[in-house]
């Protein structure tokens, strides 16, 4: 058996190669927290985010938005399945951490806590919000833990799918009456501030951001990110005809990037604690459905063990 | 960079639900254009007959047809519409992502059939024109499908009864003379077999489960027996089209449904409820006589799409 040290220095060496971590591999137990606390946070919000466009299934405008929503909603679910996966590979089990986020131990991304007024939030979140995941989320594809990364690639080209869907459902409403256009510019002026939120707190205040850069759990900065995803939204914007709400936005040729305005972090603290428009709402849905399952899930263990007796009973008969 | 991850498609192809169903609708297969799917997703639905023959069959009144049509299509809107209403609320995660995929299978042959039923009948009503601009009492399904959702025991217990009812009348729809009804129900045999095992699967499990499953199961099962004698009955529509050789009687598939659910049933240590009082001709879903809640149902289906005329969504 190897000591610590070497079971350390192996750890690093393969994180410096820029080989992957795989479950079984000694790691560090900050980096083992670190990891389950990052992939938890993830599945968490897939999971809560079924909710602000899920509630528009049922009211779809046409049949073909339905399809698209369902299945995007359905997707999530997905997403929320294979990711609570990679954190049981870790360790971490589904229902413990089931249980923390709706005792509100663990977070979830804050842009869920925001309501959805009319069917264009449906469009703009597939815009903004997925866009600004899908920012988020390509880097974490190449995450030094081996399952997280594997379930981010595939994740990352459902996501860009979704955003493309919601983009085209916002060129389409720009195409029709006064009243949709209206109801784009009313959604994106809502939405824009709190994606810009979505990539955490600034540089200086990110307080897991140097130690999960060193461990390669994450390639960018929180800044990095928030820029690159305002240089790819804007010209996407105006190919739309919609405004982002900030007068401070413009080119600045010196540094190649878009100039913005500075984000309302006090908004984004008190969401993040539990104070935003829709926090209460979100956790008490998901505890609804969780508590109102348990007879459900109680039942199938019951019937499963019910089936082994009877199969060894056969068994020993024979 | 970032440009280039949101412009490029990564794979080129349409990604596979977590359910490993296709991301689209049941209409896809028969009618998606499959040039560049993953932006424009669902848009080669503009003509879902396409390729097929939609000329309304010798020994029919294309108004039959599409009294028909809208039949089995409404059945499959609404049951779609109430498993909608789970989504965020199922029991566990692997259940939301299974009740969505029927969801959207069932969606998928309402479509299908609701653009049948407004190219037969030569008013050119599409597919949302007959969602969204009838009235209930245009609307022509079956009364089992209005009920609000229910716990999951009545969610299971509905299911399993409608897809053994739906799975036997497509059975037989697969040798109609409409081209078009025979190759809707030749792709939704495939769905809604798998939507009978996952309720009959279910059924097993919370009928011979906990005293409490077992409890709510003896409850659904009284809740959804008194709508079974409706589904068959046969409307005038239903005799006349099973006469030209086009659709189904549904009293025909009766003993068929009988023994399915007999044998579920009896897996699943659950009594067989007593036959249902027989229904009432003329009073039913296929007559446009709907409960209450059904009115409260389209309100919300409608919601948005009456709210806007003109729009373009």
């Amino acid at each position: 058996m190897a000591d610590n040290g070497e079971l350390a220095r192996h750890f690093e060496r393969t994180i410096e190669r820029d080989q992957r971590i795989e479950p079984r591999d000694w790691m560090p137990d900050g980096y083992r927290a670190t990891m389950i606390r990052q992939i938890a946070q993830h599945a968490h919000s897939e999971i809560i985010g079924m909710q602000p466009e899920g509630g528009w299934i049922t009211r779809a405008p046409s049949l073909r938005r339905k399809a698209i929503l369902l299945a995007k909603v359905q997707d999530e679910a997905g997403h929320g399945l294979y990711l609570y996966a990679a954190a049981e590979t870790l360790g971490a089990d589904r229902t413990d951490l089931t249980e923390r986020l709706i005792s509100g131990a663990q977070k979830y991304s804050s842009i869920f806590n925001y309501p959805t007024l009319t069917y264009a939030d449906v469009g703009v979140i597939g815009w903004l919000v997925d866009g600004a995941a899908i920012c988020n989320q390509v880097p974490l594809c190449r995450s030094s833990y081996g399952p997280y990364a594997r379930a981010m690639i595939r994740i990352c080209k459902e996501e860009s799918f979704h955003q493309r869907q919601g983009y085209e459902l916002l060129m389409t409403m720009m195409r029709g009456t006064d009243a949709q256009r209206e109801m784009v510019q009313d959604a994106v002026n809502r939405w824009w501030w709190p994606t810009l939120m979505m990539f955490g707190p600034p540089d200086a205040e990110s307080r897991h951001t140097a130690r999960s850069m060193a461990w390669k759990i994450k390639r960018h900065t929180n800044d990095e990110l928030r820029q690159r995803f305002v240089d790819m939204t804007v010209p996407q914007a105006e190919a739309l005809g919609v405004t982002l709400p900030d007068p401070q936005l413009r080119w600045n040729p010196e540094r190649g990037h878009y100039d913005f305005g500075e984000v309302d972090w006090a908004e984004f603290k008190r969401v993040i604690s539990g104070d935003g428009p829709c926090n209460a709402e979100r956790i008490a849905v998901r505890r609804a459905a969780h508590e109102d399952g348990a007879w459900v899930r109680e039942a199938a263990a019951a019937h499963a063990a019910k089936r082994a007796r009877r199969s060894r009973h056969a068994k020993e008969a024979a | 960079m970032a440009r280039d991850d949101l412009t490029a498609d990564p794979t080129g192809t349409v990604g596979p639900t977590a359910a490993g169903a296709p991301a689209g609708t049941a209409l896809d297969a028969l009618a998606e254009d499959h040039g560049d799917a993953r932006w424009a997703y669902g848009t080669g639905f503009h003509d879902p007959l396409a390729g097929l023959d939609t000329a309304v069959p010798d020994g029919v009144d294309g108004d039959v047809l599409a009294a028909y049509c809208l039949m089995l299509g409404d059945d499959a809107l609404i049951m779609s519409h109430r498993l909608q209403e789970w989504c965020a609320h199922a029991p566990e995660l692997e259940e939301e992502v299974a009740l969505a995929n029927i969801a959207l299978d069932l969606l998928g042959q309402a479509r299908l059939l609701l653009t049948r039923a407004g190219q037969a009948d030569g008013t050119g009503r599409t597919e949302d024109d007959l969602a969204f601009l009838r009235d209930a009492g245009e609307f022509r399904n079956v009364r089992l499908v209005e009920a609000p959702r229910g716990d999951f025991a009545f969610c299971m217990v509905r299911l399993l009864v409608f897809a053994t009812w739906r799975l036997a009348l497509l059975d037989r729809l697969t040798a109609s003379r409409d081209p078009v009804l025979a190759a809707a129900a030749a792709k939704g045999v495939k769905e809604v077999a798998y939507h009978r095992d996952h309720a009959a699967m279910w059924t097993i499990r919370l009928g011979d489960g906990t005293a409490e499953s077992r409890r709510r199961m003896l409850a659904a099962l009284d809740a959804v027996w008194p709508q079974v004698g409706e589904l068959f009955t046969p409307h005038e529509v239903e005799r006349r089209m099973a006469e030209a050789g086009l659709g189904v009687d549904p009293s025909t598939v009766r003993a068929e449904f009988d023994h399915v659910i007999a044998d579920v049933l009896a897996e699943a240590t659950l009594p067989v409820p007593d036959l249902a009082a027989p229904h009432e001709p003329g009073r039913g879903g296929r007559d446009g006589v709907h409960t209450a809640e059904f009115d409260a149902l389209l309100a919300e289906l409608q919601s948005v799409a009456r709210a806007h005329p003109g729009a373009t969504w």
